[in-house]
């Protein structure tokens, strides 16, 4: 127990990212296996993480990879198999929910149905001997923030769930938390309120200024939101970065296909020059990709390409030396109407999805089964990192993330 | 009717006549039935009720003879009737309040955790409940005579306790099975202990369950017959006493005693109903 108690051990176990502020929370090799009576599923695997303070922090990741276990470990509810959670320095596993200085929002609000909603607000106060007067200021005040001021002698049963939304919201905020934890808040609004709520909840979480960890499978949602994210899979960390890293450079090729429309283009490195490889292709054509030495490329072996489809170009000719270029026929053009979806099979037999602005001067740049070249600036050629590797090899690849 | 002015309309004539037809029929049977059923359910309550006016002179209170509310002003003119009422009504009493703590625990544990043992507790109640009283009061009065326990009102009590908690513990696990666990965690993550979170949290949510409970515990208590006539020794409860006194005549303050239990009963119902009402 005193060991971890130093400060400096966690900061060489997990160097807290630079420039960042003081970290908030960090979580040590922390893992958490469940035994069920289909055996024993191992949830999170050993995840390392730096939180800092007053972030807008995403876990980001398919359902089951363990977002909601890592996000309960935080908050008190389930406790590691393995590791460390230190909030602000201090190892709290082992202290009970009510003794964190946390709080949650839950994927159901989890709302007390026999309480009003200033009762709802105000249980946390409650509990913390929060004189009457500063109580009554306090939600007064959290109803504002959050818009529901007028709505305090309602039941839960009797708001909106946008409104519900918003109460649980207040319920935990009202107690300044050092950090609070939202499980999926938004998965049950519908798009519309949801994307309003997305706004609402930065803007709400730049006026309190907390630390917010946030959990979603909505790929858009934790772009949109946050400061940095992680990206999760299986238990394990895939990526962490500002939303403009991840989806720019994704690193592993889960990523890649998980953000956004990803294009994937595996091939044999026929050459390596420095760091950057070049791939085998067909006559003329041309893949350079730089820094792929660090994605584990040697000449001689395959390598997994990815292009955002935004970044590719269209044309008849041939571009110009300097370009990444690929053969291709287009299979398909579909009007989206700010920009037009293309795509377009190579010759290797994979499909690259294009995207074009539908600009003011552009004309149909190619019809179904025209021939075409496809081409891009060779830095926007990124390479993957194999998810095979043995683990403890990808682990420490991936948890010094954000360069 | 709105089904005539949708675009539909004209798919739905095949099964409108089948429909149709069978409407009319519907709507003096349902009625009847439920007529009947009432009838039969509130026929002996209402000849209880009527005799308790009746101005009988003889033994037996089984024909009409007038209106007159004598037997309510004379109520407790009968000393052991009176002393019978007044321990049903005192081991009603304890033996609901007894039962629901009891049961509202055991119920909360079984609906909340799986433990070492949560599957034998399951068992025994539905055995509990399922096993013909006769047995149950037989078997409990073989313990008492083995123990030697002087049989009399707290035996009652025991054996009534007994076969009571699986009633309140059976109603309180349904109704904690229906119950947001996140809602605990909530009460938690804002602070609240372990029982502070069970007192403000889990058992205002249970609280329609634990009443329903009380209420099952509290009539089974005032009208059980077989198990508290195996366990009474000396004792006499209400229901002890009118069997009884059946064999040489029942008087009219028994219909008495009985409509004005029936009517606190009633009351109970009602406020359980609106109490529900307002909290969920
Ligand atoms: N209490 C539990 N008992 C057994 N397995 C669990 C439990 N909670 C979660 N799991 C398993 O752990 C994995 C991760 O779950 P979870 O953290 O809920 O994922 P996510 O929130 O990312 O969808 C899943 O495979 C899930 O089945
Ligand atoms: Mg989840």
């Amino acid at each position: 127990m005193d060991v971890v108690k130093t400060p400096q051990q966690a900061a060489v176990t997990v160097e807290p990212p630079p420039g960042e502020p003081v970290p908030a929370i960090e979580l040590v090799k922390i893992a958490k296996t469940f035994s069920s009576r289909r055996g024993i599923v191992t949830a999170v695997d050993a995840i390392d993480l730096v939180i800092g303070e007053g972030e807008f922090f995403s876990l980001l990741g398919p359902s089951g990879c363990g977002k909601t276990t890592t996000l309960r470990m935080i908050g008190g509810f389930e406790e590691p198999t393995e590791g460390q959670i230190l909030l602000y320095g201090d190892d709290v596993v082992g202290v009970p929910p009510n003794h964190r200085d946390v709080n949650m929002v839950f994927q159901s609000y989890a709302l007390f149905p026999h309480m009003s909603v200033f009762e709802n607000v105000a249980f946390g106060l409650r509990r913390k001997a929060v004189s009457k007067a500063e109580t009554k200021a306090r939600v007064g005040d959290m109803l504002d923030l959050v818009q529901l001021d007028g709505k305090s002698d309602r039941r839960p049963r009797e708001l909106s769930g946008g409104q519900q939304q918003r109460v649980a919201l207040a319920r935990a905020l009202v107690n300044r938390p050092r950090a609070l934890l939202l499980d999926e808040p938004l998965a049950a609004l519908d798009l519309k309120l949801r994307q309003a709520m997305q706004l609402e909840l930065k803007r709400i979480q730049r006026e309190v200024g907390i630390t917010f960890v946030f959990v979603t499978h909505d790929q858009n949602e934790a772009l949109t939101m946050s400061d940095r994210l992680v990206v999760m899979n299986a238990g394990r960390i895939e990526q962490l970065g500002s939303p403009r890293e991840v989806y720019e450079h994704p690193r592993t090729r889960f990523v890649a296909g998980f953000i956004g429309t990803s294009n994937l283009i595996t091939g044999r490195v026929r050459a390596m020059d420095g760091s950057t490889a070049l791939l085998e292709a067909a006559a003329d054509e041309c893949l350079v990709v730089p820094e792929a030495a660090s994605a584990g490329a040697g000449v001689g072996r395959d390598l997994d390409v990815t292009v955002r489809p935004e970044k590719i170009v269209i044309s008849e000719d041939r571009p110009g030396s300097g370009r990444c270029a690929i053969r291709g026929r287009v299979a398909e053009v579909v009007y989206l109407g700010t920009s037009t979806q293309y795509a377009v099979a190579t010759a290797g037999g994979t499909e690259l999805s294009v995207f074009v602005q539908n600009a003011s001067d552009a004309d149909d740049i190619a019809g179904r089964g025209a021939d075409v070249w496809l081409s891009w600036r060779p830095d926007h050629s990124l390479a993957l990192v194999t998810t095979q590797p043995a683990p403890a090899e990808s682990r420490s690849d991936l948890s010094g993330g954000n360069q | 009717m709105s089904t005539l002015i949708s675009p539909q309309a004209g798919r739905q004539t095949t099964s409108r006549p089948d429909r149709a037809g069978r409407r009319p029929r519907r709507r003096w049977l349902l009625p009847l039935w439920s007529w009947l059923v009432i009838a039969w359910l509130a026929s002996p309550i209402i000849v209880m009720i009527v005799f308790g006016f009746n101005d009988t002179t003889g033994k037996f209170n089984i024909r009409w003879q007038g209106f007159t509310l004598r037997w309510y002003r004379d109520l407790f003119t009968i000393p052991d009737l009176t002393q019978a009422l007044e321990n049903s009504l005192t081991i009603a009493v304890i033996v609901t309040v007894l039962a629901t703590i009891m049961g509202t625990l055991l119920g909360v544990a079984l609906g909340r955790y799986r433990f070492r043992g949560s599957g034998s507790i399951n068992l025994l109640m539905f055995a509990n409940i399922a096993a013909p009283e006769v047995v149950l009061g037989a078997a409990l009065l073989s313990l008492f005579l083995t123990v030697g326990v002087p049989r009399g009102y707290w035996t009652i009590v025991i054996a009534q306790v007994m076969f009571s908690i699986a009633y309140v513990a059976v109603t309180v696990r349904a109704r904690m099975a229906g119950l947001d666990p996140s809602l605990e965690e909530a009460a938690r993550d804002l602070g609240a202990g372990p029982y502070a979170t069970f007192f403000r949290v889990t058992l205002p949510s249970i609280m329609p369950g634990v009443l329903a409970g009380a209420l099952l515990t509290c009539a089974l208590s005032i009208d059980d017959f077989i198990i508290t006539s195996f366990n009474a020794g000396n004792t006499v409860t209400f229901p002890l006493w009118v069997y009884g006194a059946s064999r040489t005549g029942v008087p009219p303050q028994v219909n008495v005693m009985g409509t004005l239990i029936f009517m606190l009963g009633v009351l109970l119902a009602l406020v359980g109903v609106v109490y529900n009402r307002r909290k969920v």
